[in-house]
Parts: C-alpha cells; structure tokens; sequence
C-alpha cells in the first residue's frame, strides 16, 4: 500500500478546501497548549521515584486534603442536586415576578471570578460577618472549617444542577403527566413516579459537572477555608505549596491522583447515568 | 462524447456505493439518474460535479478529465436537494454570488451582473422577489433561486439532486412541466437524480437505472418501460403483480390457464411470472386461472380497483374499466388470469 | 403563558408558593448575597476611598495586564476554535473522537493543574526551564507564563460553542459556494462566518469573561509581583491577604460589574438567536 492510499483511508477526500492547515494548526496548538503539559503532569511524579509518589500520596496530610477536597465536593453537590431540581422546576414551571431575572442571574457563579466570590463569600461567613455572626453565639464556626469549604463549593456548583434539567423539564411531554392524572395518580403520585425518573438522569449528569468542578476548585475556597494543615486545607492548595517549595514531583503526584480519582468517579457517574437512563427507555 | 464516465467505484468506508458505473450523456440530453434509496444515485451526481472523489474510474466532459479539476473549478451548476440557499442573502445576492466570486479579469461589471441576475430571476418567474431573503420564499420559489443560482455560472452541465423531493404534489407537477420547458430553450445537458419513476418516465430523454451501486438498465422511458431487462426494473418502473407459475414450452402456466410469453422465455420449469395489474381477466364461474375472491371493488379514479385475495395466499389490485366494475361485488368468486406476462427464472 | 399548564399539570397553589419561596431563598443566600457583599464592602467607606482605591498605580497595573492577556488568549482561542471547527464539522478523519474529548479536556481540569503544568516544563525546575533560563526567557513568574495558563483554561469555549451548531448547520451551503467558484476563503468569510456570527459571539463573551476572571491557574504561574505579574483576581488576593479590604472589594467590584454585563449580554444573545446558537450550555 502507499503512503497516499494509506493516508485516503484516514482522511476521507472532500470538495472543500482547508482540511491540511486547519486540521494542522488544531493539532499543534492542542499539543503545544494540552498535550505536552498533561504528559509533564503524567511524567514527572515518578521522578524521584515511585517511594517518593507513595510517600507524598500516603502522608497523613495528603490524605486529608483529598478527603475535604472529594467529600466537600459530593456534600456540596448533593445539596445543589435537592436544591438545583427545585429551582429548575420553579423556573420552568411557575410564573412569577422577576422569574426571567432569576433565570439570568442562575449563571452568575460561571461569570463571577472565583477570587470575588471568595473573599465575599469569606466576609459573610467569618465570625463578624453577615451571616457569621448569626451563628457566632452558638459557638458555630463556618469560615475555616470544612464547612465552610462546603459552601464555597455550593456557589460554584449551583448552575449545572439547574441547567442540565430545565431543557429536559421543558420538553417534557405534558400527555405523560395528563396521562398520569387521567389514570387516578395524584399529584405526589404523579411526580414521584412520572417526572422525578425523566429528569433523573439529568439530576446525576448536573450532579456529576457540579462535583467535578468543585473538586478542583480554588479561588472561591481559599479564602474562606482558613487553609489549616488537615483540617480545612484543600488538595488544588496543597499543590500551591508542594510548588512553592519547589517539590514539583511531589506537586504533580497530588495533581495526577486528584485527575485520576477525578476520573474514574466520573466515568461511574456516567455508566450510572446511562444505565438509569436506559432504564427509563 | 460530451459527459464520458467510466468504471467508477466508490466506497464509503467499507460498503460499496458505486461499482463500476459506466454512463455517458449526449449534449443537450436530459438524463435522469432513477433508483430506490441508496442505490448511489446521488453520489454518483456528487461525484460528476466534484462533490465526491471516486476510488478510481474515469469522469471527462469534452475530452478533458473533470476529476483532475476541483469542484470550483469544473463549471456545472448543481441545484441541492434542500437548496442549500446562503439564508443571510437576498435571492438576487445569491444569484450573484457565483458571478462575484469570479476572479477580477472575468468577473463582469456591476451592472452587468444586476442585469443578468434580474435576467435569470425573469427567467424563472421570479421578478419582483430580489429582494426576498429564502426563509421569506416558498419551497417552489427557493427550488427555482436555486435554479438561478446555479445558472448564472453558464454551466457545462446542470445537476439536479432530486429536485422535486421537498415539494408537495401539485407545485411538482407545475414545476416539472415548467423544467422540461426550460431545459428545451436553454438546451442544456441536465442530470437529475430521483427515486419517483412516474417523475422519470415523464421528463428524461434516457433512463440510467441504478440499484445497489450499479446500473440495471440504460435507454428511453419506452425501452424501459416496455422492454425491461429484469425483474427489478419491471417491478420498479409501475406497479407490478407477481405470480408463481411454470415455464412449459414458451408459455407460462399459472394454475392451469396458459399464459402468453412477452419477451424472452427461460427454460421449461419453475420460475416468476410478472404482469400489470391493468392487463389480468378478471372472470366468474369455475375454470383455470387463479380462484381468489373479491374483498372489495374501489371505484374511486379513472379505473375501478379490485382487490382479490387470492385463495391460500396474498392479494392482489386488479384493475380494470370502471364500467365493468358493476359485475362485481365483495364475496364473489373469481378466477384471475394475466393476459400477458414477463417471466423471469426463480432467484 | 398562563395557558402552558393544563389542570392535570396544575399544583396546588400552597405548594407552588411553597417551592417558589424556597427556590427564591436558597436562590438569595447563595448567589445574591455574595453579589451584594461585595459593593457593600467595597463602598464601605464612601465613594472616595472606592475610587481612591481603583486610581491606585498597581490596581491600574493590574487592570491593564488583565486586558492585556484576555487580548492575547482570547483572540488565540478564537482562531483556534474556527479552525478546530472547521476542520472537524468539514471533513471525516480517523481519530476524530479523540480530538474533540481533548479539545473539551481542559474543562475537566482543575484551575490549578492548569498552572502547575507549565511550571513543570517552564519552571525553575521544569524539563525547557533551564534551557529557557540560558538564553534569559522566563515563563514563570512573568506575563508569558499568565497567558499560557489562561490559554489552556479557556481553549474549549469558542471551539465548543462552533462545533455542534456547524454539526447541524451541515454543508450542503459551503459545498454550493464551491460548485460556483467561490475559494475557500470566499467561502469562509461570506458563507460560514455569517452563519455563525452569533454563537462565534457568544463564544468569545464566555472565553473574555473566563479569561478575565481566571484566578486558579495564573495564581501557580504568575508568582503574585504587585505591578507586573499580578491580574486583576490576582490584585485581589494580595490586597485581601494584606488585610486592605475596601481596595480589595473595591478592584473586585469592577470584577463583578464586567460578571454583570456579561451575563446581560448573554441572555440577550440566547433571547435573540436561540436558533443560532448551540445548544451548548456554559460550563
């Protein structure tokens, strides 16, 4: 075979022109941009070796930083799962003044920097703050705790919930729900039995971006967390430190075991989801 | 030979689309590429016009190689299926849009190009809608900026991807009277493609046949239609009632009743008996010829339909003259004898 | 709208209000609030110190490096997005599949290991580091090294907004312009691009806003230089931390505002040109 026949049966030949420079450019910049420095992250924790990557994973502070890090993130994307469905629901279904605002604002969380809403998020819920001091008597702390970390991870995680369901709510066939009420269902019965299972695969995709962006992030929790070594310290921080103290293989071994854990979790959350989904079909 | 393909294949992956397609068309022939859904029609119109590149074979137009030419290069108009409009420009600024995209020495002057646009949109019998963006147009008029669009070009040859499909009966029936119109004062070598006989057998000069990727038969209507070469273009070309029956001494016999032989007849035995509706004797009382039964008599349309269930198996629509419909009535007995039939060997 | 809801559909009104005021509570506590915060404490003290604080010179250094790195990646990402684009709604190629997961893969990494790659290759200690520092080219703590993580943090969004709208949009029309002559580039510029004039624009609203906004990935690279390095988030994490609050909120108030107008500009474009647009969420 020639290279030429070879090649044909990689690109399938069309009448419009740009495949080469366009297709070339694409695969350069994506190597330069996320190829090369996700093979660094692959690569270089095994430097100093593989007791070395052990030593850094099992360290007692290691440990706790992934557990606030992936525990914070389900917590707080369970709380937008109950909440989300409900603010997707009362979107798409009631009509009430300021509705539309609402609907507009649900995206804030995407636009808003995350270091803004950390330090405001910082402000309300330290001791002396808004909601801070309504707790303070009660010897509750929020800011510089885990929970803390949790609403942080609230904020964050709040839109995907609510935009993975309202297209399916939408769309939902309103006969289905007719159909329920004309055969004597009532209206819990109705919800529970006809809508919560058509929306549920929606609830678990919303859940699953919710937790993997929370997971991962930083400038919303760090001013809040308090960053107490085991305590509210989390694992994108503990990577900042291991950096600063220029142990870029210890670094890079808590960025590539938060990437792994990161996904295989979501590639359960997608078997589950499909497999819910299938189901419902 | 003005359009000369020869031996084309093509595969999609690993299926095969075309294979080994010969075909050629005269200058000024109107020619249309028939056959069911996925038999490659449209891909081979794709492939004359450089919408696709064959696996290997040959496609000249006047001696030179098309395949050797990129698409915009080639100089044949192609009217798409669904049109493909650009939907941000006028129908004007879409009729000009070939004319503008010209390199500067070729491309006329402005007002060269206004006077050919509202030449051609006259043409098509659309003065006044230059200004008309397409979702402001109806699937007939769109079909027809199309038109337009593809003939400000001069073309070589024009190609017509179904060119009726997204229209509803009647603007089709218009519009094909009105294609075959043009196609005589503009004498342009056209292709179509289409999957409706009834479409094929009214417009085109020649016939190409295509099923599973090959040509079945090639030739007029009238050959086509009178004289096909298989089972399948008999059965493609109008409707069709097939029979089982046996081959005995150039006659077919069909449940004791002879049957006279069109066309050639295959060796004594077993074999498919093929016949029009309009041509089976319909009779009461015993004797040979298939026993059935009348389910219902339809009397709607220029003939009267009856529909027969056969006794043991299947049904078939006769048709016959309205005025003979009164003799009949459901639950009558009947023996059902074809006047003629086509008979091809059991496959 | 009020037809939309049948009887059968209809919930009792206790419940609807129920769940209404619930939506409208969780909906104020989490993301009203900190809205509100932060023009609260930035115009704790009156509008003097607010604008006193943003005519500060290393605010003002800040500002500027801000716009200029979302001038650089942004512009980038778009050309990367029409060609990626392109190149992927335009023609069939093995190993397609695995181009679009890794054009989407950066929307899954977390901000910070979007910065600490590039101190692995470009860092003190980083495989090109040293080789860079021979001929005195600094990645890391410099603008180079702000640009690049901002570039990898918002490479999928024009990309993702073009892909699936130029999926469905198809190419009969691109295929129709080549059939009359018109090259490629005609073809781009007069058949393509207005036909997605107005998801390109929604694209690149969502890669400014994020590239603006990027605190995660340009904290590990830009090494926080007051002036220089730092960025507008950035500004605001070293005032936070020296306990400067106003200016702080002050800086993140502008911050908030860009958020604002924003996200009236994108309900505004989905208003318009929801058929234009993707269906492409914001993630």
């Amino acid at each position: 075979m020639t290279a030429a026949s070879r090649l044909r049966r990689l690109v399938e030949p069309s009448a419009l022109p740009g495949l080469g420079p366009t297709l070339g450019f694409t695969l350069v910049y994506l190597s330069f941009f996320v190829l090369l420095p996700l093979s660094a992250l692959a690569l270089r924790p095994w430097e100093l070796g593989f007791d070395h990557v052990r030593d850094v994973l099992t360290s007692e502070r290691t440990l706790a930083a992934l557990q606030l890090s992936f525990g914070a993130a389900f917590l707080a994307a369970c709380i937008n799962a109950v909440f989300g469905t409900i603010v997707a629901w009362v979107l798409v279904r009631y009509d009430f003044p300021g509705r539309r605002l609402l609907d507009a604002f649900i995206d804030l969380p995407f636009a808003l920097p995350t270091a803004v809403a950390g330090i405001a998020l910082a402000a309300i819920y330290a001791p002396n703050g808004l909601v801070g001091a309504l707790f303070a008597p009660y010897d509750i702390r929020i800011a510089f705790t885990p929970l803390g970390v949790m609403i942080a991870l609230i904020f964050v995680g709040f839109p995907f919930v609510v935009r993975s369901i309202q297209p399916v709510l939408e769309d939902f066939e309103t006969e289905a729900e007719e159909a329920a009420a004309t055969l004597g269902a009532n209206r819990l019965q109705t919800i529970h039995r006809v809508i919560l299972p058509a929306i549920t695969p929606s609830i678990l995709a919303g859940f699953s971006l919710a937790f993997a962006r929370a997971v991962g992030e930083y400038g919303s929790v760090i001013f809040i967390a308090g960053n107490i070594p085991m305590v509210s310290e989390i694992a994108p921080l503990l990577i900042v430190i291991r950096l600063e103290e220029f142990d870029y293989a210890g670094a890079a071994a808590v960025g590539l075991i938060m990437l792994s854990i990161s996904f295989v979790l979501l590639l359960l959350l997608n078997a589950l989801q499909s497999h819910i989904a299938r189901r419902g079909r | 030979m003005p359009l000369d393909i020869s031996n084309v294949r093509k595969n999609f992956s690993a299926t095969p689309v075309l294979r080994d397609v010969s075909l050629f068309a005269e200058d000024g022939e109107f020619l249309a590429l028939l056959g069911p859904s996925g038999s490659g029609k449209t891909t081979l119109l794709r492939v004359i016009a450089g919408l696709e590149q064959p696996d290997s074979g040959a496609v000249r137009f006047q001696g030179e190689d098309l395949l050797a030419q990129p698409v915009r290069e080639r100089r044949i108009g192609f009217v798409f299926q669904h049109y493909a409009l650009f939907r941000h420009m006028t129908a004007a600024q879409n009729v000009a849009f070939g004319l503008n995209a010209k390199p500067a020495k070729q491309r006329p002057s402005r007002s060269e190009i206004r006077k050919r646009v509202s030449d051609l949109l006259h043409l098509v019998q659309l003065s006044g809608l230059e200004n008309r963006y397409p979702s402001q147009l109806s699937g007939g008029q769109r079909q027809r900026v199309a038109l337009a669009r593809a003939l400000a070009i001069e073309p070589r040859i024009l190609l017509l991807d179904e060119p009726f499909g997204a229209l509803d009966a009647k603007v089709r029936r218009e519009l094909r009277r009105w294609l075959r119109d043009l196609h005589e004062r503009t004498g342009l070598t056209t292709i179509f493609v289409t999957h409706d006989q009834e479409e094929a057998l009214d417009l085109a000069d020649r016939i190409a046949l295509l099923r599973d990727g090959a040509l079945e038969q090639v030739g007029t209507p009238e050959e086509l239609y009178h004289e096909p070469g298989s089972a399948f273009v008999f059965e493609f070309l109008g409707d069709s009632v097939r029979l089982p029956c046996t081959v005995n001494g150039g006659v077919a016999v069909i449940a004791d009743a002879p049957v006279p032989i069109i066309g050639a007849a295959p060796a004594n035995g077993p074999a498919f008996a093929y016949a029009r509706p309009d041509a089976i004797n319909v009779e009461i009382g015993p004797g040979p010829g298939l026993p059935a039964h009348v389910r219902n008599v339809i009397l709607a349309g220029p003939d009267a339909r009856l529909d027969c269930a056969i006794d043991g198996d299947g049904a078939i629509d006769v048709r016959i003259p309205a005025e003979e419909a009164a003799k009949f009535s459901p639950r009558d007995r009947v023996r059902l004898t074809p006047r003629t039939v086509r008979v091809w060997p059991v496959t | 709208m009020s037809d939309r809801r049948s009887a059968a559909k209809r919930d009792p009104s206790w419940l609807a209000g129920a769940l209404i005021a619930l939506a409208v509570l969780y909906f104020v506590l989490v993301l009203l609030l900190p809205l509100v915060t932060v023009f609260a404490e930035a115009l704790r003290r009156g509008f003097g110190e607010y604008f006193a604080a943003l005519q500060e010179p290393d605010a003002l250094a800040a500002i500027r490096l801000t716009l200029l790195v979302a001038a650089i990646a942004v512009p980038l990402n778009t050309v990367f997005g029409l060609a990626a684009a392109w190149a992927v709604t335009k023609f069939q190629f093995w190993g397609k599949s695995a181009l679009l997961t890794l054009i989407d893969l950066p929307f899954s990494i977390s901000p910070v290991i979007s910065g600490l790659v590039f101190v692995l290759l470009y860092g003190a200690r980083g495989w090109f580091g040293p080789l860079l520092d021979q001929y005195d080219i600094h990645v890391i703590f410099s603008v180079t090294g702000v640009v690049l993580a901002t570039v990898l943090v918002t490479l999928p969004f024009v990309a993702r907004e073009l892909i699936p709208l130029m999926q469905a949009q198809g190419s009969d029309e691109e295929a129709a312009a080549a059939t009359l002559g018109a090259s490629g580039w005609r073809t781009f510029f007069l058949v393509t691009l207005p036909n997605i004039k107005w998801a390109l624009m929604y694209g690149v609203l969502l890669c400014t806003a994020r590239a603006m906004g990027e605190f995660g990935a340009v904290a590990v690279v830009s090494g926080h230089i007051r002036g220089e390095t730092a960025t507008m988030p950035l500004h605001v994490e070293i005032l936070y931390n020296e306990y400067s609050f106003v200016a702080a909120f002050a800086v993140a108030s502008l911050l908030a505002l860009f958020a604002l107008v924003t996200l009236a500009v994108k309900s505004l474009l989905e208003a318009r040109f929801a058929q234009q647009l993707a269906a492409q969420r914001w993630r």
